[in-house]
């Protein structure tokens, strides 16, 4: 059985059919990206395995229990880190406790000895302005990992940073994840993104949107940091061009 | 964490009182101009005494009556503040109230918009018919002086929550009152204090106003009997009073805004 599993997801808005039949499944431990062009549908497949859109067809499990349409099970993170500015990191990190019913104390409590993990000692009892683009999403992240049960979607998280910022919020990112357990679903547009950090990867693509191609990256982790100069990365960028019908 | 920072705190205060001297040069020099003209033109024998008293004899005027204008200004600011309160509880429930049900927005809203141009001084006489001549008929002009400004800004602050915010926290199985407290209320802080700086000259400007009209206390009754009696040195005296309340009152919104929105100050000093 697969941790979180979504089987036959069809979503159809005003007539029109967005996503048809999409199978997708995500391992414990795994990363899978979902990469495709612009208007495949990928924002709408994540609003269904988020619980905020109901599919016309297909249902969305997790560990085999069944959570079409139920928000609060599995959170997501977008590309806008959505920190808000007037609560204190703590606060902001802490929020989906404190929306579980938990109170802001024992909330608080729950988050403050896993600051160091994300890289964000002495960020605490700082507002959201005073942190710099990469601290803002790995406190995005932190809230995230705090709100799900081991999932996490993440939606092109870091297409606004730097490339420099952005290799190492990867390895970073990498790293963390295997610390905290966490699953992770990534949609991205970035084909290099995609090869440097997935173990599998989905393509998404035509109208209706559709699964049309499953590449696993079997390169064993933590990958070198010159994976991206090496023919094998080459290889596999060369084919997913050739799978995504790119010229 | 808060010793460590009171040291550049410090210096930001230090530098941003420089500041403000720098950036209020401009405004005392105009205003102190506008003084010494007043005074040239009065004194000098341009204008006579009896169309526009100078400023020696108005301030004259405002130490001499001082014991009087006091008592007769608790009155007005307790009529100014009631109604304020009254104001913004009332906003506070209607804007959340059209906030929740679409509908309720579309139906009230034109009706905010009409109340907003019934000139007050026309329907202060009403109220005075109908309520006679005690605090209420004050009180509701305030009321009605002050719900609009309040209201509109909660309305606009309540919109102006981020869509992919109020999206996040639904993903997070938040309730509807928790995307109330966590998301619109406090998107709508600043919008609120905005309101809230209008509608405080508007209070006092407003309770003295239906003093005009009848009543036995207060800084516009005691304006009209001065006025009768064509002692213009005190009838800008209390002129005077009204703008020095009005801009403690104006200040004091400040301050409540900088205690409340603290995160406002730590964003200004970057």
């Amino acid at each position: 059985m697969s941790l979180l599993e979504a089987q036959h997801i069809t979503k159809i808005y005003d007539g029109r059919t967005v996503i048809e039949d999409i199978n997708i499944h995500l391992e414990e431990g795994e990363l899978v990206c979902l990469l495709g062009v612009s208007g495949a549908g990928k924002t709408t497949l994540f609003n269904i395995l988020s619980g905020l859109t109901v599919p016309e067809q297909g249902q969305v499990t997790l560990a085999g229990k069944d959570i079409t349409g139920q928000p609060g099970k599995i959170s997501y993170m977008l590309q806008k880190d959505l920190l808000l500015p007037y609560k204190k990191i703590i606060d902001n990190v802490s929020l989906p406790l404190v929306i579980r019913g938990m109170s802001r104390k024992e909330a608080r409590a729950r988050a403050l000895p896993h600051f160091e993990e994300f890289g964000l000692t002495g960020t605490e009892y700082q507002y959201p302005s005073q942190l710099s683009g990469g601290m803002r999403q790995r406190a995005a992240l932190f809230r995230t990992w705090l709100a799900s049960d081991g999932v996490a979607l993440l939606d092109e998280p870091f297409s606004a940073l730097d490339t420099i910022t952005k290799s190492a919020i990867h390895k970073w990112y990498l790293d963390v994840m295997e610390r905290i357990h966490l699953s992770t679903l990534f949609i991205t547009h970035d084909i290099d993104e995609a090869i440097l950090i997935s173990d599998r990867i989905y393509i998404i693509g035509g109208k209706p949107g559709r699964i049309t191609d499953e590449v696993p990256i079997p390169v064993p982790k933590p990958r070198p940091d010159d994976f991206y100069l090496t023919e094998e990365f080459l290889n596999y960028k060369r084919n997913l061009i050739g799978r995504l019908g790119l010229p | 964490m808060e010793t460590k920072h009171t040291d550049t705190q410090k210096k930001s205060r230090e530098s941003r009182g420089r500041n403000a001297i720098r950036t209020g040069l401009p405004a005392l020099t105009a205003l102190a101009l506008l003084v010494l003209v007043w005074f040239a033109v009065t004194t000098g024998g341009l204008v006579p005494s009896y169309m526009l008293p100078s400023p020696q004899s108005v301030v004259q005027a405002f130490i001499n009556d001082f014991g009087t204008l006091m008592t007769h200004a608790a009155v007005t600011l307790q009529e100014a503040i009631y109604g304020l309160f009254i104001g913004i509880a009332l906003s506070f429930v209607t804007a959340t109230l059209m906030d929740r049900y679409p509908a309720l927005y579309r139906a009230l809203y034109p009706i905010l918009i009409i109340t907003q141009t019934i000139p007050t001084i026309a329907i202060a006489p009403l109220l005075v018919l109908w309520m006679g001549f005690g605090m209420a008929p004050k009180i509701t002009l305030v009321v009605i002086c002050t719900f609009f400004p309040i209201t509109v800004g909660l309305l606009d602050g309540y919109a102006s929550a981020d869509p992919d915010a109020l999206r996040l926290l639904r993903s997070m199985g938040a309730t509807r009152r928790q995307i109330f407290f966590h998301i619109k209320l406090p998107s709508s802080l600043g919008y609120f204090f905005a309101g809230l700086r209008v509608s405080v000259s508007y209070a006092m400007v407003g309770a003295v106003i239906s003093e005009w009209l009848g009543g036995f206390e207060g800084l516009g009754v005691y304006m009209t009997r001065v006025k009768k009696a064509y002692s213009f040195d005190k009838m800008f005296a209390v002129i005077l009073l009204i703008i020095i309340v009005s801009l403690l009152l104006m200040w004091l919104v400040s301050l409540l805004r900088r205690l409340a929105m603290p995160w406002e100050q730590v964003e200004k000093e970057k």
